[in-house]
């Protein structure tokens, strides 16, 4: 059976990288195929990534505050190349203040600073597109 | 988000007590652990060689640590506000966050800063934006820490020239450049330059400041990032250690004398949960330098051996539930810092899981200093668990691990190798990756994350930075450009770009580029034409 495919990564200037490398590790480990973009990548190099993996989620980690320009751009761009099933995350330090406006946009997951890994797979299991969940046995 | 499904509850008792592994601590230590323990080779007097005790005779009873709290946000004006609400407030010094635009060498107007002018520190573009950030605050009188890179020496000439319109005396500034390269490949991954060219620029200001800022820290050594990107202890110590060898190594091969730039070389260390254990590090830390100084190097000036450093709390241990609860990690961890003879500490705010510190946070920090210093009796007697049982064999056994890891990288080829080679990131990483899952199955506590948990969301007013700084700091600097003369903004970077193809030191083109207004996107594009740009492979 195909695995959960998720692209993890690290956009904006920030090099911050030890959420985005253990959440990687941990989906990993919970079955999942994990590509790990590497840091400073642009809204536009990760759709690319994701389309080209053919990616059934994207996980981004910020904890520079730069997710109010990144967010929209890369839901916009998801939109254009008709890949709005596509679940997106969001994790790192997201005032509580932007949370509605990144759902409104189609974030599903917005994931503050102590979630527990378990949280964020079950989240992920759950809501990816319905023909890349697992049975529901097998979760 | 609140956390929805709670691990299995951690075992109780003496280990989940200390915050500590099991394997590591036990319940009881005795002279039987000192054996072989002499104590003035080990120990010695404060102020006498290798320091573990301390580098002042008298510890704080001469001078107390200076209280540096790091801040800066959106534009220079703003931040200068700050910085004169702390110094009227009793802070002693003052310590510069830049914004991720500036820490990465890019200017306001550059496509890659879109979302991040002013975000997560003050945006300094140009000379006019360094004049105002220390507008009404004579140079001569503060001293000023920099938390800048790869694009350290550049800030560093902006800061210069501003001195030099105050008629302030370069010789008589004092401050610290953090300067350090080698953490950013490791841990904190802020980097322009492959890490040759990089170190060159800290041997340039090494050479530079011997000359004419003799007072000026030229460096901070950190492991601050290093344990924030989720390293142990004694990895922090370690690495630390290895990276203040090899820059002294690259100035030695330079051909500087270590008797004359290693006294400017500071440290930064971070001040975590595991109380006994971080203050052992910081002892740890000064008695493997002094005999790294005096005899890998040869120094014989004691200032060379003796290693100064400054302490910040853990940010990494703050958490966004129950966010008071971090006010009283703070206090044991400066209070570990305080303990283990830090020269200089910050500590961090309630609210920095959740964004950037307010006024009234940002503050509190600094109460909390304020109150170890003037009411706990602490700092009165020097080193004071010097000779403990337990502290002595931590002490020990960091430095013994230490010594290991070093050897190691020292068959990498140095720490330059070591990190082409991925060698510390991987060891970091891994230690991030097993302390989240400790914490995952409950086998490490957190207060309030994974133990005694409120679903309740915090009450808690934050600090909103909006895309305001970002639209002044375009503007101002389209005016910057509009009102300087392009021509010798020209000549200045040809300068700067053929000095960096030769050998020449590069801080009198940079300060010439600065005089003319050249901005600090301008400078780092120049030398990025002739060093290309590092990049690292992408592992998990």
């Amino acid at each position: 059976m195909r695995r959960i495919r998720v692209v993890i990564a690290k956009p904006g200037l920030d090099g911050h990288d030890r959420g985005a490398k253990v959440i990687a590790r941990s989906l990993r480990d919970a079955g999942m195929e994990v590509i790990y973009t590497g840091l400073r990548q642009t809204p536009e190099q990760i759709v690319e990534a994701a389309l080209q993996e053919d990616a059934d989620a994207i996980g981004v980690s910020i904890l520079s505050g730069a997710h109010n320009h990144v967010c929209p751009r890369m839901m916009a761009l998801l939109a254009e190349k008709g890949a709005r099933d596509v679940l997106v995350v969001v994790g790192g330090i997201i005032p509580d203040a932007d949370i509605p406006r990144l759902r409104e946009i189609g974030i599903e997951g917005v994931f503050q600073p102590g979630t527990s890994m378990q949280t964020i797979v079950d989240f992920i299991t759950t809501h990816v597109r319905a023909d890349a969940r697992p049975p529901a046995d097998a979760s | 988000m609140a956390v929805a499904s709670k691990p299995a509850p951690a075992a109780t008792g003496a280990k989940a007590a200390s915050g500590a592994p099991p394997e590591d601590v036990r319940p009881l230590y005795g002279p039987a652990d000192l054996a072989g323990l002499d104590y003035v080779h080990d120990l010695n007097d404060p102020g006498g060689f290798p320091y573990t005790r301390g580098i002042h005779a008298s510890g704080y009873g001469g001078k107390l640590w200076t209280m540096r709290q790091f801040s800066g946000f959106g534009t220079p004006e703003e931040t200068n506000r700050r910085y004169r609400e702390l110094l009227a407030a009793g802070g002693t010094g003052l310590s510069v966050a830049f914004d991720l635009p500036t820490l990465m060498g890019r200017d306001p107007d550059d496509p890659l800063s879109r979302g991040e002018v002013g975000k997560c520190g003050v945006s300094v573009a140009s000379l006019p934006d360094m004049e105002r950030l220390f507008d009404g605050i004579a140079l001569e009188n503060v001293t000023t820490s920099m938390t800048i890179n790869a694009p350290a020496a550049m800030i560093f000439a902006m800061y210069l020239v501003v001195a030099e319109r105050q008629g302030a005396d370069w010789s008589r500034l004092s401050g610290t450049l953090q300067n350090d390269i080698l953490k950013e490949y490791i841990a904190q991954k802020e980097y322009i330059y492959p890490p040759r060219p990089s170190m060159r620029l800290v041997t340039d200001v090494f050479a530079f400041c011997a000359e004419q800022a003799p007072r000026w820290n030229t460096i901070s050594v950190s492991g601050y990032h290093i344990r924030e990107a989720g390293a142990t202890a004694l990895q922090e110590l370690a690495f630390t250690l290895r990276d203040g060898i090899e820059y002294v190594q690259y100035g030695v091969d330079a051909g500087l004398d270590v008797d004359r730039f290693v006294p400017r070389i500071s440290f930064f260390f971070n001040a975590h949960n595991r109380f006994f254990e971080e203050i052992a590090k910081y002892r740890a830390a000064r008695k493997l330098w002094a005999h790294v100084m005096r005899e890998r190097f040869g120094a014989r000036d004691e200032r060379a051996w003796k290693l100064r450093f400054h302490a910040q709390t853990a940010g990494v241990s703050l958490t966004a539930q129950q966010p008071y609860n971090n006010v009283v990690r703070t206090a044991v961890q400066a209070l570990a810092a305080v303990l283990g003879g830090a020269n200089s500490l910050h500590t961090n705010a309630l609210d920095e899981a959740l964004g950037l510190p307010t006024r009234e946070a940002a503050l509190l920090a600094l109460r909390t200093q304020q109150v170890i210093a003037h009411e706990s009796g602490v700092p009165a007697a020097v080193d004071p668990l010097g000779g403990s049982f337990f502290v002595e064999t931590l002490t020990r056994e960091l430095e013994a691990g230490a010594c290991e890891y070093m050897d190691k990288i020292d068959a990498l080829g140095g720490m330059v190798p070591a990190i082409e080679a991925g060698y510390p990131q991987r060891e970091i990483a891994n230690s991030a990756y097993r302390t989240q899952q400790a914490i995952e199955t409950g086998e490490q506590t957190v207060v309030g994350v994974n133990q005694h948990v409120d679903e309740t969301p915090p009450a808690l007013e934050t600090l909103y930075i909006d895309e305001s700084a970002a639209e002044r700091q375009s503007e101002r600097l389209a005016r910057t450009k509009e009102t300087r003369d392009p021509r010798g903004v020209e000549r200045t970077l040809d300068a700067l770009r053929r000095n960096a193809t030769g050998e020449g030191n590069l801080m009198p083109p940079l300060l010439e580029a600065v005089r003319a207004h050249a901005t600090l996107g301008e400078m780092c594009a120049a030398l990025r034409d002739v060093w290309g740009e590092y990049e690292e492979a992408p592992s998990v």
